[in-house]
């Protein structure tokens, strides 16, 4: 039996060690649903054992199902067949398990017939379904879509919507993206007008869609004619009918099983989700936040794939009579992708922890206004390390997605170039996710300002309190890099010249993103000599990286920003 | 009006993961080398069962299975999956029944219910593979037996019949019987559905009810919380007014003569020249060794 989390030693170390007792606590509103649901949590520990037990059942349909399915999946792709999306017959079959053994609804409050698993959980569900197939985007979208719905919709789009989300009767899309307002979503065009009874109604092109064919969308829309840019902009729920077409299906590099829709309104009728003009500042930053926490564990599945088919070939291949695992190329690169995947997947987690805290404060303030005062500076705290993390992760877990599957495809060397090993379908899955939800470049302009603004140094700083006497010479590493770190910050903010910081932006984001996963590893390493081993290995490379980071920062000149324009010509 | 079914479930060890220390040396299954899971015939049986259900309103799905103490995950697996009501026919006296002894306990317990339409069982268990539970059982009952059932065509409450599709050497062949009824399930056509995880969550601490002094398994106790505790009926042979003497050992005709440790091993690869001689000479060779003949 093939189980994608039971045979994930690194998922289980952390759903072991990782401290879940506040998300968990304020998640269930100290279980008071417990009398009302049999299969609401009475405790931490039974939240827990649930949650694992959840997992295991989503491990074994993504080994047992959708991996074996993913190469038909790919093959197969999706068609538009009179007007109507037609999925490939494998993703069909798998999304009709999922519906059956009662996991559409995964974070989905349980009034509405779902879970209520908070996003920790979620992210290694989704982490676990990219492995087996990364084009099986259904499942996650829908938790997206429900959880934005239940977050800001009325109680009668809550009502009728939520419960078929949850038994999977409906699909979901978000409908943001237009052919001129990709990253820019500040230009989006489509229009949102009302009649004289005050009823909706959407006209205009949506493009890039993913699951556009979804029975419900979520749709960002120009609702004041007069207004330009983001205040102009309100968010609907469409409900799937004859008055939106579906004109076509992307042809893409990768995620074949995955349907990419233009979608056309005609008088579409919708309702507002929220208030007006809070379409993009409020309702849409909350979704493709949520939407990218998904992603960046949609990348670490994709790596974990990658990472395995490229150990399983480089010790089965032979070469000058040696499995070619013996070979230091080879396990540099191994070691290195291996590393990073935890490195990517401690910072995963502790991403999610945030987001999970925060979003549990904010419930727990709206359920109990009077204890708003007790939570207000951890609400706030959760608030900007979720809103910096998500964007740190974002970018490094795709970015560091492509590197895996690159690097796996080279140790299969010629063989990995063909289609008859799954490698090459990795390497044009991954392609997609350092772009879609915000290319890496925007999650740098998401993250740089938590980096300089001191939200960065703030949580290193917390987290140099904690005790590292398990790896004392690792930790004085760590703090060395630390001090460039700061160093390099106090030198970006005292050089006086036009795009200087956005240039160097992502550097910094880079060694931001090295420190903090610095000290997650060496917080790994209190509970496993392997970790750290990994925290060696991590900590020897980054402290390099970081010291050529702020050595080219400190001494540029500006050099590429002056002569850019000569160059290009 | 909703139809009473009965689906008959084993825990067997998971013969079909075999790894190096599956047997001990002295020829015994190691059973703790092997994991006990639902045999896998009986989860198609349970699905066709729930299936059943899901077409007839107000159907009602009994999951019965002997064995100790353990084999309630099964039943839990069930519960996981749509069962409405389960037992664990256990108790020492059962220890050492062969396929006979099996059915008649089964039969017993199948009585204890009272009135059923359709009882499923997997067609065969992946332990023993004798596919005689089943037909034994329908036997025993003195009601109609479809063995090897691929799928159900049609059932009709109203008239207490239905048709199915069974397997048959080259084809298949489709067969009308009039309820009750048993049914032995094959892998070929229904897809046993994965466990409702609402379900799981809900019955995950399930436990057995009854007296439980009989035992002394950790697991029976391992319940936790008291909520869902005695959701497993336990039934021991008093409970299902069998005979002690028609039961376990005692009931068992089939005696176990010696056991075989087969173990085959690759030895020396022999080259034989490519010629009619030589190969009439090898051809007698493994005649003389019984590898042929």
């Amino acid at each position: 039996m093939e189980n994608y989390f039971l045979d994930n030693e690194d998922i289980l170390f952390h759903l072991k060690h990782m401290d879940l007792d506040r998300i968990i606590t304020l998640r269930e509103d100290n279980f008071k649903e417990a009398e009302q649901f049999p299969f609401a949590p009475l405790n931490v520990e039974d939240a827990k054992d649930s949650y694992a037990k959840v997992l295991s059942v989503i491990g074994e349909i993504c080994g047992e199902n959708l991996a074996p399915k993913a190469v038909e999946i790919d093959e197969e792709g999706v068609a538009l067949e009179d007007g109507e999306v037609r999925y490939a017959k494998g993703t069909k079959e798998v999304l009709d398990l999922f519906a059956k053994a009662d996991l559409m609804g995964f974070s989905i409050p349980r009034t509405y017939n779902g879970l209520n698993f908070p996003s920790i959980i979620l992210t290694i569900a989704a982490e676990i379904i990219s492995r087996a197939d990364a084009s099986f985007l259904n499942f996650g979208l829908q938790q997206d879509i429900g959880e934005t719905l239940n977050k800001f919709g009325s109680e009668s789009q809550k009502e009728e919507i939520l419960p078929k989300l949850a038994s999977g009767e409906y699909g979901s899309a978000m409908i943001l993206t237009e052919p001129d307002a990709g990253s820019d979503l500040q230009a989006v065009n489509l229009k949102a007008h009302q009649d004289a009874n005050g009823n909706w109604y959407l006209n205009g092109v949506k493009r890039f869609i993913t699951n556009g064919n979804g029975d419900v969308g979520l749709v960002l829309a120009r609702s004041e004619e007069d207004l330009s840019g983001a205040r102009g902009l309100s968010f609907f729920l469409y409900k799937r009918d004859e008055h939106m077409k579906i004109r076509r299906l992307e042809h893409k590099l990768g995620i074949h099983g995955s349907p990419t829709c233009e979608l056309q309104f005609n008088n579409a009728p919708a309702t507002l989700v929220g208030e007006r003009k809070r379409g993009l500042s409020k309702y849409t930053m909350w979704l493709m936040n949520s939407a990218r926490l998904g992603i960046a564990a949609q990348a670490a599945g994709i790596a974990e794939a990658a990472y395995r088919e490229a150990y399983k070939y480089a010790c089965e291949r032979i070469q000058f009579d040696h499995p070619i695992l013996e070979f230091p190329p080879i396990y540099e690169m191994l070691t290195e992708m291996k590393v990073a995947i935890e490195a990517g997947r401690t910072l995963l987690y502790e991403t999610a922890r945030f987001v999970d805290l925060k979003e549990g404060l904010e419930e727990m303030k709206e359920r109990y206004p009077e204890k708003a005062a007790e939570i207000k500076a951890d609400l706030k705290k959760y608030s900007r390390l979720a809103n910096l993390f998500t964007p740190l992760v974002k970018a490094f877990n795709t970015e560091m997605a492509n590197k895996a599957a690159y690097d796996a495809l080279q140790i299969h060397g010629g063989t990995g170039y063909m289609h008859d090993f799954i490698v090459e379908r990795l390497y044009r899955d991954a392609r997609i996710t350092n772009i879609y939800e915000g290319t890496t470049q925007l999650q740098i302009v998401a993250a740089i300002g938590g980096v300089t603004s001191g939200t960065a140094a703030a949580i290193i700083d917390e987290y140099e309190q904690e005790d590292y006497s398990h790896v004392p010479e690792l930790h004085k590493e760590l703090l060395s890099a630390k001090f460039n770190f700061e160093k390099t910050l106090v030198g970006v903010r005292e050089v006086d010249k036009k795009d200087f910081l956005t240039y160097h932006s992502r550097r910094l984001v880079e060694m931001a993103t090295d420190i903090i996963q610095g000290y997650l590893l060496l917080r790994d390493a209190a509970y496993s000599d392997r970790k750290k081993k990994v925290a060696e290995v991590f900590i020897e490379k980054m402290a390099a990286r970081v010291k050529a980071n702020m050595s080219f920062i400190l001494d540029d000149k500006g050099v590429l920003i002056d002569n850019y324009s000569e160059i290009l010509g | 009006m909703g139809l009473n079914l009965i689906v008959l479930v084993k825990q067997v060890p998971d013969t079909q993961n075999i790894t190096g220390e599956a047997m001990k040396e002295d020829g015994t299954v190691n059973r703790a080398a092997l994991p006990a899971i639902f045999n896998p015939d009986d989860l198609h049986a349970l699905e066709a069962a729930l299936e059943v259900k899901e077409a007839i309103p107000g159907t009602k799905v009994h999951v019965l299975t002997m064995g100790p103490p353990s084999a309630a995950q099964v039943l839990k697996e069930s519960l996981y999956r749509g069962a409405d009501f389960t037992a664990l026919i256990s108790d020492r006296k059962f220890a050492g029944a062969d396929t006979l002894a099996t059915s008649y306990a089964l039969k017993c317990a199948i009585e204890k219910i009272g009135t059923y339409d359709i009882v499923f069982c997997g067609r065969q268990a992946i332990d023993g593979d004798t596919a005689q539970v089943g037909p034994q059982t329908a036997e025993k009952l003195g009601i109609n037996q479809i063995t090897n059932v691929s799928s159900i065509e049609k059932v009709d409450p109203k008239k207490k019949e239905l048709v199915a599709k069974r397997s048959i050497e080259g084809g298949f062949e489709i067969v009308k019987a009039s309820f009750p009824l048993l049914l032995t399930v094959n892998d070929e056509e229904y897809v046993p559905r994965p466990p409702s995880v609402i379900k799981m969550m809900s019955y995950k601490n399930a436990g057995v009810g009854g007296d439980e002094s009989a035992y002394d398994e950790s697991y029976l106790n391992s319940a936790g919380t008291e909520r869902n505790k005695d959701i497993i009926s336990l039934w021991d042979i008093a409970a299902i007014h069998a005979r002690v003497e028609s039961c376990g050992l005692a009931g068992s005709p089939t005696k176990v003569k010696k056991i075989e440790s087969v173990i085959l091993k690759s030895e020396d690869i022999k080259m034989i020249e490519n010629t009619g001689e030589a190969i009439a000479d090898m051809v007698h060779e493994l005649i003389a060794d019984h590898t042929l003949g």
